[in-house]
């Protein structure tokens, strides 16, 4: 019978060696493909097992944490600022995926940044316990409670920085949504909410206003104009320009009217200080036909047609490239018209140059990212990302903005902040035919020490409707923001 | 020895990883190591000149299959398979001890040869009579008080012995061919009856305890020492026949056997992957995940499979220890089929060789089908894996299975070698 069990041996090693194969191909040929099929929710579990760092505000406010569930999916992410930052933290959702901080943050919130201690080393061989790092943001929660009650009802955003810094010390954009909802492990709970938010659409309330929506920044641009002005050492704050009732555009019969359809003053010419005071546009607009290359060079100095290095996704803002035979173009891009778009981020940005001696800090959303034992494992230095002027030119400007606000003639009056110098600029712009105007206010204070910088926007002008302009509406916002961050940092 | 304690050592190692309390484990380990070293003792004792391989190969599958159900208590909150486990190594470890104490001599097992073979039958209806309970869908337990059985563990070796004992009886009288058919030597057609008594039997614990892989292993062992025995590759052919009618039929009758093969066919389809295809495609999942070296001891996610700890506990070991772990636990199964078959031609008797082939190979055939079903070489049939997946009925049944062989290898060690002894698979003889 040896013949037989011999056979029935190398039949059996055959076997072996066909399930042999099949391992390898199972392991390691297809490995990769079996192992990144859908349904494969290991990676899923494994990253939920992990208990994901907090994001707290710069007070020490928890705006998301981690909760375990007891379930498969180990945690769940609430957020219990509710709609409040939002645009700030993002979301981390199975269905979603993950925005925002939570997005650009997720490695060092799931504690996979590279920084290992013993603590982690004796939690990973257990197979439990594994915590992420927390991130600790700017935002102050006082400052970003007081920028929500002052917008208001309004469609709109408000951003305020810290200058100096870079810090955003509130960012909040009206209408925000919950991030907590989405975040739930309950699929369709989370794609009920998900879809009453109308995510298709540019007014989708998970869009953020504040970085990822670019308006005509109107007036307020009228900053960058003089600044380009300045920095083209032909004009001075001093210089003398015409004051006409209309400015005739070239190449068409059109003309270019001042918003109240008459000369700016009655003095048959203005100089520029003053045009910056009381808004001049046909000033503005024949800067931008005159300085044209100058204008481009100074809008990118302060960070136009690139992306803001941000700690979000942020859109870039648009100054135009206008051929010479489109002409009047350029006269509208020098009010802060036509294809000029701005993010409202960018617009504090160009304030925040301004006061930090021309300037541009790099924004920055998160300070620090601290490890679950309270080490810090990262902080992050404030930078410059251009200098679109000297530090006489900031000055200058400076002076000629706190007029605006300063001067009884000025459109900014509504942002005086009693005895505190405030160097602001409104901006009423103009959207598409029969829209209400956009409002705006930029500025910071005080004048002579920035310590907050702040860009406002009441999309079509709020509740004021047609007769909204920067002044009236978007300048008392951007004070309440001024004077709670005086409050709360004793300036 | 050496090889017994380090392999006790490994597991020493693989349970202190992966669970938090050391104190849990510690003297679970140490009742593994004693009854293996007690084991050991016996086996020097009362058969010095068995195979010295076969007991530590068991120990190692059997150590690490104990690490890989240990860890899913880790994983799994509710579960506590390890001391169970433990438990039943144990009480199979004593039963091992206890039939190479009672059975000195092998042959005698040929003269209860009825016995062996009723009672086989018997355990192997059991299931499917009110007795029997339900479990997962497969029929094929016995609950008892609080314990459930499964009979047909044991019912294999009753009648693997059966088996041997009636084909070393009969062996000349099957294999004679008293004609010829299309040029082949062809037994007379009443030598076919018990192929297919045994045939209609397998049928039976396919259509009443809906036990695909119990019943496959039943047929396709009978039919293999039944090859061994009379050398007719007919028989084997008329076997592929019988099988093939009754796979279709089974095929056509059960839903869930068809089942089985789409999901086979496909597992990936959308249509089948949560539901149906759920288990196969997971363990592929934890197969592929674990790649060359694994995700390490503890790292992986058994508790994704379900019913892990049983017949897909090699999937768990496929994700946390890596193609190495398997192709180790694959290389340990190999060496302890080729150390069976080598027993098997080194017997002195036709009983002994037909028992310990019997045995070796139903051993072997149930570790190819549950592991070319878990890595979807062929359509999945629950069965457990030999010494690795968690269950007691498989445990005791594998060491009683590992006593004979140790008891035949010592005897026909210790007895003069028979004249033709030829050398087979992996290195031969020393």
């Amino acid at each position: 019978m040896q013949p037989q069990i011999r056979r029935v041996g190398i039949g059996l090693v055959v076997a072996f060696l066909a399930v042999f194969l099949q391992l390898n191909y199972v392991q390691i040929i297809a490995a990769e493909r079996i192992a990144g099929n859908n349904a494969n929710v290991r990676s899923l579990l494994q990253e939920y097992a992990i208990k994901r760092g907090d994001i707290v505000t710069v007070d020490g406010q928890r705006v998301a944490f981690s909760q375990p569930t007891g379930g498969r999916l180990r945690h769940r992410r609430i957020y219990p600022g509710g709609e409040l930052y939002g645009h700030i933290t993002g979301f981390y959702s199975i269905l979603y995926g993950t925005t925002r901080v939570e997005d650009s943050f997720n490695d060092q919130l799931l504690g996979t940044s590279g920084v290992i201690t013993m603590q982690d080393i004796q939690d990973r061989f257990l197979g439990s316990g594994e915590k992420g790092d927390d991130v600790r943001l700017t935002v102050h929660s006082q400052l970003q409670e007081t920028a929500r009650a002052a917008l208001g009802a309004n469609e709109g955003a408000v951003v305020a920085l810290d200058p100096r810094s870079g810090d955003i010390k509130a960012m909040w954009s009206n209408p925000s949504y919950d991030p907590t909802p989405l975040a739930s492990h309950e699929g369709d709970a989370a794609k009920e909410y998900y879809n009453s938010l109308d995510p298709k659409s540019q007014d989708s309330p998970l869009v953020p206003r504040s970085t990822l929506r670019s308006y005509p920044p109107g007036s307020t641009f009228k900053i960058v104009t003089a600044a380009a002005a300045l920095e083209s050492g032909r004009y001075t704050p001093t210089s003398v320009f015409p004051d006409p009732q209309a400015l005739d555009l070239p190449q068409t019969t059109d003309d270019l009217t001042n918003f109240t359809n008459t000369a700016c003053t009655s003095a048959g010419q203005i100089d520029l200080a003053t045009a910056i005071t009381i808004s001049c546009d046909t000033t503005f607009a024949d800067l931008g036909l005159k300085i044209y290359p100058q204008l481009t060079e100074t809008s990118e100095g302060f960070g136009f047609n690139e992306p803001i290095p941000f700690d979000i996704a942020s859109e870039p803002s648009n100054f135009p490239e206008v051929p010479d035979d489109q002409l009047p173009l350029r006269a509208f891009a020098g009010i802060g018209q036509g294809d000029v778009a701005a993010t409202p981020l960018q617009m504090a940005l160009v304030a925040a140059a301004v006061a930090n001696d021309g300037d541009v800090p790099r924004p920055r959303l998160v300070r620090e990212v601290i490890s679950p034992s309270g080490g810090i494992v990262d902080r992050f230095p404030p930078e410059t990302i251009g200098s679109p002027m000297s530090p006489e030119t900031a000055d200058q400007l400076t002076d000629m903005m706190v007029s605006v606000v300063a001067d009884p003639e000025g459109t900014g009056t509504a942002a005086a902040l009693g005895d505190v110098a405030v160097a602001g600029k409104t901006g009423t712009a103009q959207t598409v035919e029969g829209a209400n105007p956009h409002t705006w206010f930029i500025c910071f204070a005080p004048a002579d020490d920035p310590q907050i910088a702040v860009a406002v926007i009441v999309e079509n002008g709020g509740t004021f409707g047609s007769e909204a302009t920067g002044g009236a509406v978007a300048a008392p916002i951007a004070r309440q923001v001024m004077e709670a961050d005086r409050e709360i940092s004793g300036w | 020895m050496a090889l017994i304690l380090g392999a006790a050592a490994m597991s020493l190692v693989a349970l202190a990883r992966s669970v938090a309390t050391l104190t849990v484990a510690a003297p679970l380990v140490a009742i593994v190591i004693g009854a293996y070293v007690a084991a050991h003792i016996v086996v020097r004792r009362t058969a010095p000149q068995a195979d010295p391989l076969l007991l530590p190969l068991a120990a190692i599958l059997n150590v690490i299959g104990l690490a890989a159900v240990y860890r899913i208590d880790v994983a799994e909150p509710d579960a506590a398979y390890g001391p169970a486990q433990v438990t039943w190594t144990v009480v199979g470890i004593v039963f091992f001890i206890g039939v190479l104490l009672a059975v000195k001599d092998h042959a005698t097992l040929s003269r209860f040869k009825y016995i062996f073979g009723f009672a086989g039958v018997g355990l192997l209806i059991i299931p499917a009579t009110p007795l029997g309970t339900e479990i997962n869908g497969a029929q094929l337990w016995v609950r008892i008080g609080g314990l459930s059985f499964q009979p047909g563990e044991i019912a294999k070796i009753c009648l693997v012995i059966f088996f041997a004992a009636y084909l070393a009886e009969r062996k000349e009288l099957l294999a004679i061919a008293s004609r010829r058919v299309l040029g082949f030597h062809v037994p007379d057609l009443k030598h076919f009856g018990p192929l297919l008594v045994m045939w209609g039997l397998s049928l039976a614990v396919m259509f009443y305890e809906k036990d695909l892989g119990s019943s496959l292993l039943f047929f396709s062992i009978f039919l293999v020492m039944l090859y061994i025995a009379t050398a007719r590759i007919v028989y084997v052919a008329f076997g592929m026949l019988l099988f093939m009618i009754g796979s279709y039929v089974g095929y056509t009758v059960f839903s869930h056997v068809q089942d089985r093969v789409l999901v086979w066919v496909d597992v990936f389809d959308p249509r089948y992957i949560q539901d149906e295809g759920y288990q196969l495609a997971q363990s592929l999942f934890a197969l592929a995940t674990g790649g060359l070296f694994g995700t390490g001891l503890g790292q992986g996610r058994p508790d994704i499979i379900p019913e892990v700890q049983t017949d897909f506990i090699f999937s768990a070991i496929g994700e946390e220890l890596g193609l190495l772990g398997t192709s180790a636990v694959l290389i340990c199964f190999m060496l302890m089929v080729a150390r069976g078959l080598r027993i098997a031609t080194n017997a002195r008797s036709d009983f002994g060789q037909l028992l310990a082939a019997g045995m070796t190979t139903i051993f072997g055939i149930q570790t190819i089908i549950i592991l070319a079903g878990v890595t979807r070489l062929l359509p999945l049939t629950g069965i457990t894996l030999p010494f690795m997946s968690y269950g007691g009925s498989s445990l005791l049944s594998n060491f009683i299975l590992m006593a004979l062989l140790v008891r035949i290898s010592h005897q026909s060690a210790s007895a003069p070698a028979p004249a033709q002894t030829s050398e087979i698979l992996m290195g031969g003889r020393r």
